[in-house]
């Protein structure tokens, strides 16, 4: 067969739409918002593109880059949340029988199906002062006083719900909810494909499981773990429909005031500077932990 | 042997998977002896290496005992069993050196650095990969790493060695190769190694008592001579080396002579005793290479080879319907005119033995009384 790389005019005609998509719809939006990232307001609605950085010095103030750092954490947080919640169920799924797997891998898809926005509510209602988890112990709270009445205890005081919402911990919570996913998929891919004699090999030699765990699985899982750390933190830093309905006042992440900017301030360039610093910053880590990773290749 | 207690005690093993129609391991009891060569030889399902496995600790029998060294390992984990393994697929931990491969059971039992470094070293060189300690597996050929998976177990000094099926991997002279390397490597360090293998010559070159299995029971337990020679039963004399069987009726039973009369064969005559009954349905196997082959009307010869049996015994007449030459010998395919078939292998003692018979030619046999086994079941 003629390689369907020589084949210029067949190789033009399938690429031609998708790259005319691509640029039309993603590469121009995306260099029209970058220049207005060094533009200022000129009037309502148009950008005057000055080639100021005075949009990117504002951004660099310690009031955003609070913001910034804030997310960072909130999305390493969440990353790190996922990585040890998600570990063990990756695990369990490559260990489950036959039968059970494809059950267990669709529990995990399940959620990519259901609209993001539904499932948020869903969780505002589980987390609310009168939502279902603050029932749940609320009347685990009450059992308990009444038992200690039984044997003759003072009774606690009446239940105080727990505010669980609108807050830090809510938002973190949404975020691994959504976010787990994400992880549990590429460690499931890593860890399906380890050989299993490699762990009995381990056991053999009287490593026990937790040592087999750190010492051969965890390392032969790197790529996974690694490729999971990142397809979960990059979205959760842009997180912006969880901090918006779960988050408090003192919990906006950074998309929360970029879409500010585009929207109710109607600063354009400002909104612009900030989103493509957080672009930049995402680049630049992809770009370190595939240099590393290069550097580990040449190094075997 | 001095030691008469055995290292490893199998008593009335039985596995049964969840789900299987039989079981897998089906009432084993075996004893293998300290230092013993111990080989575990069947089809493949035949539950050797569900055998192995439950000596190791990844399979926990339904019932039974596996005792080693006295003590009972129902409730002893992998990693707390005196017992490594060479496992199939070498199971070399990509992402370690050799030598961190080698020193990793040594690591994990807190031994200290200089130590682990000199029992590696001794280790690497025992199985001769001395000067290869920084390389990383995928820099080594199967053959090297097998002995990197080798070198991992013994440098544990285990009591007993587990190889399951170690020589599959490799190519057909390293193979043999590696049969005397391993005997003599067991000679060596004295551990007891119990291998699994369904290469019936890598069992009979290497092993010092061989238990066949078949269906999850063990049809014989035997040395290698003896096994070949002196087949238990149908499966095994089938299972190990080539051979042919014919069903027959006892008609002569004495302790110093005995007569099987079979239908496909004709009268076969043996110079010993069988403890059968009289009349009784038996199957007469006789090796291939067992069978003298010539051109019928060499009437001497004949005679004078098969003057051990009585007129008209141990002797056939056919044509020769297939031939397949094989360097050493030449093997034939014979029709009998009863129309039975026979294969019969005749070693080429001279360049040209192979041009004596060729398809179509009329050919007569015969063999020693002393060459036909009798097999009751």
């Amino acid at each position: 067969m003629e390689d369907w790389k020589r084949s210029r005019a067949l190789f033009a005609a399938v690429a031609t739409a998708p790259l005319t998509w691509l640029t039309l719809f993603f590469i121009i939006p995306m260099g029209v918002i970058w220049l207005y990232s060094f533009g200022t307001n000129a009037g309502l609605t148009e950008i005057e593109i000055s080639g100021t950085l005075a949009n990117y010095k504002k951004a660099l103030e310690p009031l955003y880059l609070g913001i910034f750092a804030k997310s960072l954490v909130v999305a390493g947080i969440t990353t790190a949340i996922c990585l040890v919640v998600g570990f063990p169920v990756a695990l369990a799924i490559v260990f489950a029988s036959d039968k059970w797997k494809p059950w267990l891998l669709l529990g995990i898809m399940l959620p990519f199906w259901t609209n993001l926005l539904i499932r948020t509510y869903a969780l505002m209602a589980v987390l609310r002062t009168e939502g279902y988890a603050n029932q749940a112990i609320g009347w685990l709270h009450d059992r308990f006083g009444g038992l200690l009445t039984l044997v003759g205890l003072p009774a606690p005081g009446a239940y105080e719900p727990l505010h669980l919402l609108y807050n830090n911990f809510a938002v973190v919570l949404g975020l691994v909810y959504v976010h787990l996913p994400f992880m549990v998929l590429p460690l499931y891919a890593a860890l399906d494909r380890l050989d299993r004699s490699l762990i009995e090999a381990s056991l053999d030699l009287g490593a026990g499981h937790l040592r087999t765990l750190l010492l051969i699985v965890a390392p032969l899982a790197a790529p996974g773990i690694i490729s999971g750390i990142i397809i979960t933190f990059v979205p959760a830093l842009g997180a912006y429909l969880t901090p918006d309905l779960l988050g408090g006042t003192d919990s906006q992440m950074i998309a929360n005031v970029i879409e500010r900017q585009f929207k109710r301030a109607n600063n354009w360039p400002f909104g612009a500077a900030l989103s493509f610093l957080l672009m930049y910053a995402t680049f630049i880590a992809i770009a370190i932990q595939a240099l590393k990773a290069k550097q580990a290749e040449k190094r075997r | 042997m001095s030691d008469k207690t055995p290292i490893i005690s199998i008593r009335n093993v039985t596995k049964r998977f969840k789900g299987a129609p039989s079981a897998a391991v089906d009432d084993v009891s075996l004893d293998i002896m300290p230092g013993e060569f111990f080989v575990l030889l069947g089809p493949s399902g035949c539950g050797k290496t569900t055998l192995l496995r439950m000596i190791a600790g990844f399979e926990i029998p339904t019932s039974g005992q596996i005792l080693i060294d006295g003590q009972d390992m129902a409730d002893v984990p992998p990693n707390k069993r005196p017992v490594n393994m060479v496992f199939q697929s070498y199971a070399v931990f990509p992402h370690m050196t050799v030598a961190q491969n080698v020193g990793y059971g040594l690591k994990i039992a807190g031994i200290g650095a200089d130590e682990i470094r000199s029992r590696v070293a001794e280790a690497l060189e025992l199985v001769k990969l001395d000067g290869l300690d920084a390389r990383m597996p995928d820099q080594l050929s199967g053959g090297q790493r097998q002995r990197v998976a080798l070198a991992r177990s013994l440098v544990m000094r285990p009591k007993v060695l587990l190889l399951d099926e170690p020589l599959s991997a490799l190519d057909a002279k390293l193979r043999a190769q590696m049969q005397f390397e391993l005997a003599d490597l067991q000679d060596k360090v004295g551990i007891t190694f119990i291998t699994v293998t369904h290469d019936q010559d890598e069992a009979l070159s290497m092993a010092g008592r061989i238990a066949v299995m078949n269906k999850g029971d063990v049809a014989q337990l035997a040395a290698p001579a003896d096994l070949y020679e002196y087949p238990a039963n149908r499966f095994v004399a089938d299972f190990v080396g080539s051979v042919n069987i014919f069903e027959g009726k006892l008609t002569l039973d004495e302790p110093d002579k005995a007569a099987v009369d079979c239908p496909g064969l004709g009268k076969v005559w043996l110079n010993h005793g069988v403890t059968g009954a009289h009349g009784s349905n038996v199957w007469v196997a006789l090796r291939p290479e067992k069978i003298y082959l010539h051109v019928p009307g060499e009437g001497k010869a004949v005679r004078a080879a098969a003057e051990d049996a009585p007129e008209g015994h141990n002797f056939a007449r056919g044509q020769i319907k297939g031939m397949s030459y094989l360097g050493d010998i030449t093997l034939y395919e014979i029709q009998l005119d009863c129309g039975a078939m026979i294969r019969v292998s005749r070693p080429n003692l001279s360049r040209h033995d192979q041009e004596d018979f060729t398809w179509d030619d009329r050919v007569s046999m015969h063999w020693r009384a002393d060459s036909p086994v009798v097999l009751l079941s």
